[in-house]
C-alpha cells in the first residue's frame, strides 16, 4: 500500500532534511507490481510551505520518468497528486494518474519545447475548431450544432472581443490574423507550466474555444465534454450506446480534460496564501 | 456560467469519492490529506450559495473540476476492469472456443526434462 506524504522543497534548507533512501531507480511509467503490503511503513508527515511541495513515498522521494526531484508549486496539486498514487493498489496503473503525467511533463518537458511553441501547437486547433466546423446534412445534426455550439461562439467573441464565425467549408472556418493574435497574446500571459496543462486540454477536445470556456470558469468539464462530442452523442442517441466503447472513451477523455483544466487553475493561481515556485 | 449547483452537494460528492478510494486502502477516508485540504478549504473560504463572490465561484469550480476528475478516473477503471481488463486466454481456453482438446502426453514430451 502506497502512502504519500508531503515534505517541503529544496528551496529553503533552513531545517534539517530527514534523511530518506533515495531510490535506486526512479520511477518508471508502465504497469508495475508494488511490493506485499507489509514492506510499506505507514508515515505522514506535512511540513509548512515555504518552497516547492514534494511527495514522499514511503520515505522515498518521488521523482519524474527523467530522475528530477518532483516538485510543484501548489499545495493543492501536491494533494491532489498524492492522492492519485494513494488510489493505486495491487498495479500502479499510470494512465489514471493524468495529473503526475501533467507535472511529469512540466517537470521534464521532454519534447524540448519552449513557450513560442507551446502556443502554437495550441493555436493550431483553433483553424479546425471543432465548433466552427460544422456539417451540412443532417438537418437534426445542423440545427443540434447551432443550438449548442453557437452560444459558446457567441460567448467567445463577445468575451474577447474577436470575430470567430463557423463555416460548413470543407477548409475550416476562416479566421482573422487580429482574432489569432488576442488568442497568442491570452496564452502567452499563463506560464509554462499552465501552457502545458493548456495545450493538453485543447488535444483532448480539439477545440481550442471549448478549452477557452473552461479556463474562464465559463463551461464545466461535462458540458465541455458534451460539446466536444456533440456529433458522438447525437448518433449515441440516434443508433444506441455502446458501453465499453463510448461510456469508456467519454469517462476517459472527462477525466484528462478535468485533469487538465485542474492543472492550469492550480498552476496560474495567486493568492497571498500560498507562494508559489515555477520552474521553467 | 456553468450550472455548478450548490456547493453543499459539490462537497458532500468529492467526500464520497474519497471514501471510495480509501475503500482499498485500510486508513479511514478521514485521514487523508485530501479530505483534511478540501474541508478546510471549503470551511475558510465558507463556499455559499451566493453568487456574488468571484473567489468562492473560482473554488467551487476548481472542487467540481475535481470531483469530475476522481468520478471518472472511477468510472474509467471500472469499466476498463469490465471489458478491457480480462488479458490474454490462456492456451487451454483457446483451444477449447474452437471445440480442440491439447494433447496429453502422460510421459511428457520427449524433449522436456
Amino acid at each position: 500500500m502506497w502512502r504519500s506524504c508531503f515534505r517541503l522543497g529544496a528551496g529553503g534548507a533552513s531545517f534539517p532534511r530527514r534523511p530518506c533512501l533515495v531510490p535506486a531507480a526512479p520511477v518508471e511509467p508502465g504497469d508495475q507490481a508494488a511490493p506485499a503490503p507489509g514492506l510499506w511503513l505507514l508515515r505522514r508527515a506535512y511540513a509548512p510551505p515555504a518552497g516547492g511541495y514534494e511527495i514522499n513515498l514511503d520515505h522515498r522521494k518521488l521523482k519524474t520518468p527523467n530522475a528530477k526531484l518532483f516538485t510543484v508549486p501548489s499545495e493543492a496539486l501536491a494533494v491532489a497528486v498524492a492522492t492519485e498514487w494513494d488510489s493505486q493498489q495491487d498495479t500502479i496503473k499510470f494512465y489514471t494518474m493524468h495529473l503526475t503525467t501533467l507535472c511529469n511533463t512540466s517537470l521534464d518537458n521532454p519534447t524540448q519545447r519552449n513557450k513560442d511553441q507551446l502556443i502554437q501547437a495550441s493555436m493550431k486547433f483553433l483553424d479546425t475548431d471543432t465548433i466552427c466546423y460544422r456539417v451540412e446534412e443532417p438537418e437534426t445534426l445542423v440545427e443540434l450544432q447551432k443550438n449548442e455550439w453557437d452560444p459558446i461562439i457567441e460567448w467567445a467573441e463577445n468575451r474577447y472581443n474577436v470575430k470567430i464565425g463557423s463555416s460548413t467549408n470543407i477548409m475550416g472556418p476562416d479566421i482573422p490574423a487580429k482574432t489569432k493574435e488576442t488568442f497568442m497574446s491570452l496564452l502567452a500571459s499563463y506560464n509554462m507550466w499552465a501552457l502545458q496543462g493548456i495545450e493538453f486540454v485543447v488535444t483532448q477536445l480539439k477545440s481550442m474555444v471549448l478549452s477557452l470556456g473552461l479556463i474562464d470558469r465559463h463551461l464545466t468539464v461535462e458540458k465541455a465534454v458534451l460539446l466536444s462530442r456533440l456529433e458522438e452523442e447525437y448518433q449515441i442517441q440516434k443508433w444506441g450506446n455502446v458501453e465499453w466503447a463510448h461510456d469508456y472513451e467519454l469517462q476517459e477523455l472527462r477525466a484528462r480534460t478535468a485533469a487538465g483544466t485542474l492543472f492550469v487553475h492550480l498552476c496560474s493561481e495567486s493568492s497571498t496564501v500560498k507562494h508559489k515556485l515555477l520552474q521553467e | 456560467m456553468a450550472g455548478l449547483g450548490p456547493p453543499a452537494r459539490t462537497l458532500r460528492a468529492l467526500l464520497r469519492e474519497l471514501r471510495y478510494l480509501s475503500a482499498a486502502s485500510d486508513r479511514p477516508y478521514k485521514d487523508t490529506a485530501a479530505y483534511r485540504y478540501l474541508v478546510e478549504a471549503f470551511r475558510a473560504h465558507r463556499v455559499t450559495s451566493e453568487k456574488l463572490c468571484r473567489a468562492q465561484h473560482e473554488l467551487h469550480f476548481q472542487a467540481a473540476t475535481y470531483l469530475c476528475l476522481l468520478r471518472s478516473t472511477r468510472n474509467h477503471v471500472t469499466l476498463h476492469q469490465e471489458f478491457h481488463g480480462k488479458g490474454e486466454r490462456s492456451v487451454e481456453e483457446t483451444a477449447d472456443v474452437v471445440g480442440l482438446k491439447l494433447p496429453q502426453q502422460p510421459g511428457g514430451k520427449g524433449w522436456e526434462p
